[in-house]
This record gives C-alpha cells, sequence and structure tokens, in this order.
C-alpha cells in the first residue's frame, strides 16, 4: 500500500509487518519515532501477540533482546550513536551467540562534543562486532531491508543491523509502499532457532570456550558472513520477484558504463550524488557512483569487479578514522588491491554537515582533473582549525575547543565580552 | 528414621535431617532429588556459593516443577559450572555478560510470556560483583518493571572470580587486593557499603528475602515463598569464601552462621517494600568471633591492631539488631 510517511514510522510498520515477538525500547534521538511508532502499534493491539518492553538503557534493550531471542523469540530493537556504543558489549555478545536480532540503527554523529545530527560513526564504530550491517539509500529501501534482515539473519542464525541516516531518513516524509501482513508472511517464515532455552530440552547457552576452539568459533561467524554474502542478493531478488522492487543488494552501480571515476558511498548521500553526477556527463564526464549497501560482510569481488573499469575512484564516508582516514577506503583498497588506479577518501557530513550537490559537483570536477588529494575533508572551514591549532600552541590553558571555534565562527561572544 | 538420607547437618545450631520429620527435611536429603548445578564442577573447596546455588536451583526447580530457564551473571558460578564442553547445569541456563544477568533474564521472561508459557519460570542469578555493581542498573529496571523473574545475588563480599578485589559489597575493613591492609585506615573504607535488600525493598517488588547457607532449611523455604509469587522477587544469600575471606573451608557454614548470628547480616523477608519476618538472633556472638576466622581482618586484632575499627564493626552489627529486631 502506498503512504505518504516519516521514514521511521514506515520502519515501523514495516518491522511489525515481520511479527517480532519481543521489542525492547530506550528512547535515543533521532531513533525514537521507530520505537513510539512500535510502541502504539503493540498498545492498541494490532502488533500481537508481541511483548514490548521499555527498558533503562540501550545495555539492557540489548541483553533483553538476547534472553528473549535465546528463548525463541524474534526479537528487535533500535539505536543511535551513543546508544549503540553503550550498548556495545552487548553488541558483540548477541553474534558471538549467534542470535538473529534485528536492529535499526538511525546513524548519528557520536560525541563529544555532543552532537544528534547524521553520519555515520555509531554503526562503523561496530564494524567488527559479527553482525550483518546492511544500508539503506532510501526510506523504502529502509522498510523493505528490515524484512530481508529478519530473513537473513533467521536463516544464518546471526544478528542484522539496518542502517538509515538519522533525521535525513528517519524524519523525512517520503512515499513508501508498504506489503500486506499476507505477502510478509508468505516471505518470511517464522522464527526457528537454532538453539533455544527450552525446559523439555535443556542447554547451556554461552559459556567460557577456552584457545581450543575460540578462533574456531570466531572463523565460523567469519564463515556466516561468508555465506551472507551468497543470501544478501538472492534474497533481494526474492524480494523483488515477490514485492517487485530491487531493495538492497550487496552494491549497486548508477552510470557505470565507461565511468572513468566512479565516487564509492553508502546511505542517502547516494541520491545527491547522483544528481551531481548527472550534471557531470551532462558535460561529457565520464563518472558514476557504486553505492555499498552491505557494509558488513564488505562486498570485496562485487566492489573490485564494479569498480575494475575505473581509473579514479573516491570513496566518499560519512565517518572517519581518527589518525588514519576512511573508514571505508579501507575496505575498498582491500578490494582493489593490484589494480593500479588512483585512489581518494572523502570525509564529509560528519555531525549534520550538510553535503549538498554543489559541493560534491566541485569535488568531482577535481578529481576528474587529477586535482584531488589522498584524503579531503569536504566544507571544513580551515580558517577556524588553523586558529585554533595556533591558540592550543600559544595558551596552555585554551579552553574548550568546541565554544573556541564558535567564538571564531562568531556564533559566539568573544570571551571576556 | 525410615530411609537413609544423602545429606545431613550436623552442629549446635542445625537440626540434622535425620532427625526431622521427613516432610520437614530438605530438598538435598531426598534420594530422589534433581541435582540442578551437578557434582564435578571445579567450585573451591568449600565454596558457599556453589552451595547456596545448588539448593536455591534445586529448590526453585523443584517449586518450578522442572520448568525452569536460569540465566547467569559472569562470575564464580558461571566459571567453575559451565567451561565447554562440560556443564553442572541440568536445566537450560545461558550466560551472557557480566553486568545483564536481571535484563537477559526479563528477555526471558518476555519471550515466554508471549508464547504462553506461564508454565516456564525463570531465574537469574550473580554474584555481588555482577549485582551490586555492575548489573545494578539492569537489576533495578527488572524491580522497577515488575519482570516476572527471581534475582539471587550469592554475595561473596567480593570478586572473588578476578582474585579477590572490593566490590560494593565488601564490609568496611576487610582486605582485598584492592583495599589492602596498609595505611592508617586499612583494609575497604568505612561506610555502609550498598545495602542491596533495603534498596531492593525500596522498588516495592512483590519479594524481598535474605538468607544464608548455615540454615538451609530457611534458604530453601524463601526460595519456595519466592516462586509462589509473580512479579519481580529478590534473594541475597550470603555465601563465604574460603579462598576470599582467607578462611578454612570447613568453616564456610559456621561464618555463615556467626555473621547471622552477630547481627552483621540480618536475616529477613519483605513483600511488597514491607518487612514481613525476622529471623531471631539465637544466642548472640561478638562480631570479632566472625571477624578472628577470616585472615581478610586479620590487621584488625593483635598489636596494635585497630580497636576503633572492630568497634565501628560492632556499631554496625547493633545497628542491624535494633533496626531489624533481631533480638526479642
Amino acid at each position: 500500500m502506498l503512504k505518504q510517511i516519516e521514514g521511521s514510522r514506515a520502519v515501523a510498520q514495516a518491522v511489525a509487518l515481520a511479527r517480532p515477538e519481543v521489542i525492547c525500547a530506550y528512547p535515543i534521538s533521532p531513533q525514537t519515532h521507530i520505537v513510539e511508532g512500535l510502541g502504539e502499534l503493540v498498545k492498541d493491539g494490532s502488533l500481537s501477540p508481541c511483548e514490548f518492553v521499555n527498558v533503562e538503557s540501550e545495555f539492557a534493550a540489548m541483553s533483553v533482546a538476547i534472553g528473549a531471542s535465546a528463548a525463541g523469540a524474534r526479537s528487535y530493537t533500535a539505536t543511535a550513536s551513543q546508544g549503540l556504543l553503550f550498548m556495545a558489549e552487548a553488541v558483540y555478545n548477541a553474534s558471538g551467540l549467534g542470535l538473529p536480532i534485528v536492529m535499526t540503527v538511525a546513524n548519528r554523529a557520536i560525541g563529544a562534543p555532543i552532537n544528534i545530527w547524521n553520519d555515520h560513526s555509531d554503526s562503523m564504530s561496530q564494524r567488527d562486532c559479527g553482525w550483518i550491517q546492511l544500508f539503506a539509500e532510501t526510506n523504502q529501501e529502509a522498510a523493505d531491508l528490515h524484512l530481508q534482515a529478519f530473513k537473513l539473519g533467521e536463516e544464518l542464525s546471526m544478528p542484522v543491523m539496518v542502517c538509515m541516516d538519522g533525521f535525513i531518513l528517519t524524519h523525512a516524509v517520503e512515499r513508501v509502499d508498504l506489503p500486506t501482513q499476507a505477502e510478509v508472511d508468505a516471505f518470511l517464515p517464522p522464527y526457528e532457532p537454532r538453539q533455544v532455552l527450552d525446559p523439555a530440552e535443556p542447554v547451556s547457552i554461552g559459556a567460557m570456550v577456552g584457545p581450543e576452539a575460540f578462533m574456531e568459533v570466531r572463523y565460523i561467524a567469519h564463515a556466516k558472513q561468508t555465506m551472507a554474502l551468497e543470501r544478501i542478493p538472492q534474497i533481494a531478488a526474492e524480494f523483488q520477484a515477490r514485492f517487485g522492487r530491487d531493495s538492497g543488494g550487496l552494491v549497486r552501480g548508477y552510470r557505470l558504463d565507461g565511468a572513468k571515476t566512479v565516487v564509492v558511498a553508502l546511505g542517502s548521500v547516494l541520491g545527491t550524488l547522483k544528481d551531481a553526477v548527472d550534471v557531470l556527463r551532462d558535460d561529457g564526464m565520464a563518472v558514476g557512483v557504486l553505492g555499498i549497501g552491505s557494509f558488513r560482510p564488505f562486498p570485496l569481488a562485487a566492489v573490485r569487479a564494479a569498480l575494475e573499469g575505473a581509473e579514479r575512484v573516491v570513496v566518499l564516508e560519512k565517518s572517519f578514522s581518527v589518525g588514519l582516514g576512511g573508514v571505508v577506503s579501507t575496505d575498498v583498497r582491500l578490494a582493489l588491491s593490484g589494480l593500479v588506479l588512483h585512489g581518494h577518501t572523502v570525509v564529509a557530513g560528519l555531525g549534520g554537515r550538510a553535503i549538498t550537490q554543489a559541493s560534491l559537483e566541485r569535488m568531482l570536477r577535481d578529481a576528474v582533473a587529477g586535482k584531488l588529494g589522498p584524503i579531503t575533508f569536504l566544507d571544513l572551514d580551515w580558517r577556524i582549525v588553523e586558529r585554533q591549532l595556533a591558540r592550543e600552541a600559544a595558551v596552555r590553558r585554551s579552553g574548550p575547543i568546541a565554544e573556541n571555534l564558535l567564538r571564531d565562527l562568531g556564533a559566539a561572544a568573544p570571551r571576556g565580552s | 528414621m525410615d530411609e537413609p538420607v544423602k545429606f545431613y547437618q550436623t552442629g549446635t545450631f542445625t537440626v540434622g535431617n535425620r532427625l526431622l520429620p521427613k516432610e520437614q527435611r530438605t530438598v538435598q536429603a531426598s534420594r530422589q532429588r534433581g541435582n540442578a548445578l551437578n557434582s564435578g564442577h571445579r567450585a573451591c573447596q568449600g565454596c558457599g556459593e556453589a552451595l547456596g546455588a545448588r539448593y536455591v536451583v534445586d529448590a526453585a526447580l523443584r517449586a518450578a516443577e522442572g520448568r525452569l530457564i536460569a540465566a547467569n551473571a559472569t562470575g564464580c558460578l558461571e566459571v567453575f559450572s559451565t567451561p565447554y564442553p562440560e556443564t553442572s547445569w541440568q536445566l537450560p541456563w545461558i550466560h551472557s555478560l557480566f553486568g545483564n544477568a536481571a535484563a537477559v533474564g526479563t528477555g526471558i521472561a518476555a519471550a515466554l510470556k508471549v508464547k504462553g508459557r506461564r508454565d516456564v519460570r525463570v531465574i537469574a542469578q550473580g554474584g555481588d560483583g555482577g549485582t551490586t555493581d555492575i548489573g545494578f542498573g539492569c537489576l533495578s529496571g527488572m524491580f522497577e518493571r515488575n519482570d516476572d523473574v527471581l534475582y539471587v545475588c550469592y554475595d561473596n563480599q567480593g570478586y572473588m572470580n578476578t582474585g579477590v578485589q572490593r566490590s560494593s559489597a565488601t564490609p568496611p575493613g576487610a582486605r582485598t587486593a584492592t583495599t589492602m591492609a596498609v595505611g592508617p585506615e586499612p583494609g575497604a573504607p568505612f561506610g555502609q557499603g550498598k545495602n542491596l535488600p533495603l534498596i531492593a525493598m525500596a522498588h516495592a517488588i512483590p519479594y524481598v528475602a535474605t538468607a544464608t547457607v548455615a540454615d538451609l532449611h530457611d534458604l530453601e523455604a524463601k526460595v519456595e515463598r519466592a516462586m509462589a509469587l509473580h512479579g519481580a522477587r529478590y534473594l541475597h544469600v550470603l555465601v563465604p569464601c574460603p579462598l576470599g575471606w582467607g578462611a578454612a573451608s570447613h568453616d564456610t557454614v559456621r561464618l555463615a552462621r556467626l555473621a547471622k548470628e552477630s547481627g552483621i547480616f540480618p536475616v529477613f523477608e519483605a513483600e511488597h517494600g514491607e518487612l514481613t519476618a525476622v529471623s531471631k538472633i539465637r544466642r548472640r556472638v561478638p562480631a570479632a568471633e566472625y571477624l578472628r576466622l577470616q585472615k581478610r581482618f586479620a590487621h584488625l586484632f593483635g598489636e596494635p591492631g585497630h580497636p576503633e575499627m572492630l568497634a565501628a564493626i560492632q556499631a554496625g552489627a547493633d545497628r542491624n539488631v535494633r533496626r531489624f529486631g533481631l533480638e526479642d
């Protein structure tokens, strides 16, 4: 059914269609509207049977999901930013125990300074936790990916994160097509756990494992991700056959034919990038876009195949590995190892900094002209950065960084005034 | 004496099973009893926690007619009972993390509720570190929501699994690896510590009780009472630790008894935030009698010793006696 609906509410309705049996809720912006939507559906009886557990922290949210999933209930929660970091210990635990919990991450920056706006720092911080990480480009994809996530995770007994850009997607009202319950029921079978806490057949789950088997256990987590690499496109194809939409998959190219310069990115920025590429193509430049739908497992072969013909690859990142550079760039470079081409990292949009089409066009023109450096911080205000660095070099007690920067911007009154 | 018993108790303050009528004997006295925590685990000799956990889980399992699921925090109990591929647990059991046993219990209870399995019960358990410190937030959340979980804290007053460090349940004056017996105020800083049974009562949950491994009839009765109720329930069991306390393995039960008889560890029950029953002290003993058996308090005795600390500990015990009405 076509609806004009907020992204969060669309995700809530898609999750409800998957018939989760336990939902854990803890508020954090910009995730709140998702659990609010689900809370309403549970309270008014339209999602039943389902236990909606209001917990006291994100750590508890993931822990309740772990208990519920181990006891055989399809379990769901959503979080963002500091919340994801606060639950990190349990996030690793869920994947180690092989529990197919589905979690939405409404991507948001990580403080300090506290910042509620969108970038990908939160989910990227959990890169190695053993969860599948799918990225949505649009709200339609976000809704569709949740239905695929339950299927994928439960088949492989591993948890799945569906990442969607906070505010940009979660709070945007867009047209979303939501399937019927019957259609979803036909697509998604009930949860059948690999292991379950059942008095009829007692098992001990999560006990201590020594050096003799720990590496193998971890390897199996990797092997599962490799299996997911095969299943993700298959499930996306099955989804398309049933619902008529191409949603998800490992990677998706845009105007890659003959593209000599390709920008790689994840999430909602792909839309703006495509517009920028259209403009450059009109100007006769051979540019294209490669969207990555699955960050974990990382589709090395698919990325390599898509980029093999390019001369220049720009990885546009909304996260940042401090002290190194791009997070996704490292993976892309691995995919391209042995190929001789120019690689660039562009860090953009941190903490909600707008990524404008004009900036992207400028960056792309620089790339095509060979003028882009190895790492670029898109629209960074070098002036205030240099002033602050000079201030810190000169004065030991120079005060809070962010406050100084805002003063330099003229956003706050000068100190002592 | 109409049948031989497998285990029995002797001693000044306990009545041996063999002297009791059949119906009053402990679960453990039955040769047909289940064994939720099987022998063969790797607990230390004289481990109070192993003793307490076996009685608690056996009694809970019996009350649940065999349909019980356990969530366990990281700690001694988890480590000594389940080095894969071995497990001592004869019931479905999950260990997730140190700080989340209560929340995992909540999740299991939620799953059982949604599946309509009201017959299957949930127990969550951990040591004092996993309960009073790192798991405190999750436990308070479980209390506040009144989730249908019995949480059992086996209190050995420190982080024994990691080499005897201080927890918020470590008593004042006690020497641990992080509160060494050096300086002008040796041992754990003086104060009342975190009294979790009283904090649990402040949540007005259906049932809160304390117990020790010195009175196993009482412990079993409290488990049975807790299992007869639904909602959040909390049982705090004092389980002496020979290793961490620096005590003889054969003194575990004696120490638990002296903790109660000195007034240092009040044994009581509460329902919905109100005190309902108190186990009276049968023969009051000075706190020093309890402390002297433990090397963790050795610095309080001898020359020069710390008589002022001993007096403060005695004053704390006296306060408990007054506050809970432990003497007639």
